[in-house]
């Protein structure tokens, strides 16, 4: 789907936004980053959180930093000398943050002409956005192609999501928003206790293009600095990763993946939505 | 019966908080949505059901005026019901503010 737009160089700029704070954006772009160079793309993902860095300590190349995004806005070196190239994932790069400015050090057509510059380079730019409405956000969707919107099945963050949602239609661009739904327990949208995926895509009614499962390798990973393709959580973003490419992955979140005889067999053998499964935690 | 039908279909409970969070959510979010506060609402019903009742006698305890999402666009629905007695071809003489035999 994705393959056949004509517009541009094959390069897309892709926006990873919320609203609310706390849902997962720099995990998702860490790991997206991850899953789309592991698929042989040539990735560079932009820490738009001016004040708050932590992109660069998610994919652990904190210790790397020489300079930031701000340094390449107000010209103290050039664009090229500002990216950290990934040890493990040769064609990732990554634009880290500053920490010690805030989100106006940087304008909306600065970013436009960041990206600008990365396109001939990269057939993936991804923004990892601040929370919020504000400039950060602003900053962070003003280049966007694409943006993916993050939210957890949650009532404020899917309110939340609502409002960015809403912001993203007013703009001028207009990019196309899908839906990441991030930090799904299986076992208690089995229980009832917990939206499901298709309750969030539902109530939003935007296009989904992942569900990821709450998974404990998110925060290990994150300890080490280092992405973990072979987990839960890592195979749902690689999923998202091929969703993007234009592949037709099929959703397996839990919803989808109760079939019609297996409700059949529950339903007659008086099983009900108590009993656990493979996808329990 | 329709319990059996929504859980061969796959449909959950209706009782667990998800499907609260689900309806609590649709509702704040017509509000959220069109950005209008629910006191200019209010009146902006009032207002429509004054102008036309100014033209046709309408059954004032029927009437149905609700923001509603459609996909992502909000629709402004109306249900108006008109009395079917007393058809005048001239609107109706009395001022909209003061209640009406029909009301009573």
């Amino acid at each position: 789907m994705s393959q056949v737009r004509s517009r541009q160089s094959a390069s897309r700029v892709i926006t990873i936004t919320s609203g609310k704070g706390g849902v997962g954006k720099t995990t998702v772009t860490a790991n997206l980053s991850a899953a789309l160079a592991r698929l042989g793309k040539r990735v560079v993902c932009i820490d738009a959180d001016i004040g708050l860095r932590n992109l660069d300590l998610i994919l652990g190349v904190e210790n790397r930093i020489v300079y930031d995004i701000v340094d390449v806005v107000e010209g103290r070196c050039q664009l090229a000398q500002a990216l950290i190239r990934h040890k493990a994932y040769p064609e990732l790069y990554v634009l880290p943050a500053a920490q010690n400015r805030d989100k106006t050090a940087v304008s909306p057509a600065q970013m436009v002409r960041i990206t600008d510059e990365l396109r001939p380079q990269f057939e993936f730019i991804l923004i990892d956005s601040p929370a919020g409405i504000e400039r950060g956000f602003k900053n962070a969707v003003a280049p966007a192609d694409e943006v993916l919107i993050v939210t957890n099945p949650e009532v404020s963050a899917v309110r939340d999501a609502d409002r960015i949602i809403g912001m993203i239609e007013l703009l001028e661009k207009r990019p196309p928003s899908r839906l990441i739904i991030n930090r799904v327990k299986a076992e208690m949208v089995k229980r009832g206790e917990m939206l499901s995926a298709d309750d969030v895509t539902d109530i939003l009614s935007i296009q989904l293009i992942g569900v990821v499962p709450e998974d404990e390798t998110v925060l290990i990973a994150g300890n080490r600095g280092m992405p973990e393709p072979n987990s839960r959580s890592g195979q749902a973003f690689a999923e998202i990763a091929r969703r993007l490419l234009g592949e037709d992955v099929p959703h397996t979140h839990t919803n989808a993946s109760q079939g019609f005889f297996r409700r059949l067999t529950r339903l007659f053998t008086g099983a009900g939505a108590r009993q656990g499964s493979v996808f329990d935690e | 019966m329709s319990s059996f039908w929504e859980r061969l279909l796959g449909r959950r409970n209706q009782t667990g908080s998800g499907s609260v969070a689900k309806q609590r959510l649709q509702l704040v979010l017509v509000t959220d949505r069109s950005e209008l506060p629910p006191e200019t609402i209010q009146r902006m019903k009032d207002e429509i059901i004054a102008v036309i009742s100014k033209y046709v006698p309408i059954a004032h305890d029927k009437v149905e005026i609700n923001l509603e999402q459609r996909q992502r666009d909000n629709w402004l629905v109306a249900d108006i019901p008109l009395l079917r007695s007393a058809p005048r071809n001239a609107p109706v003489e009395s001022a909209p503010e003061s209640p009406t035999a029909d009301d009573a």
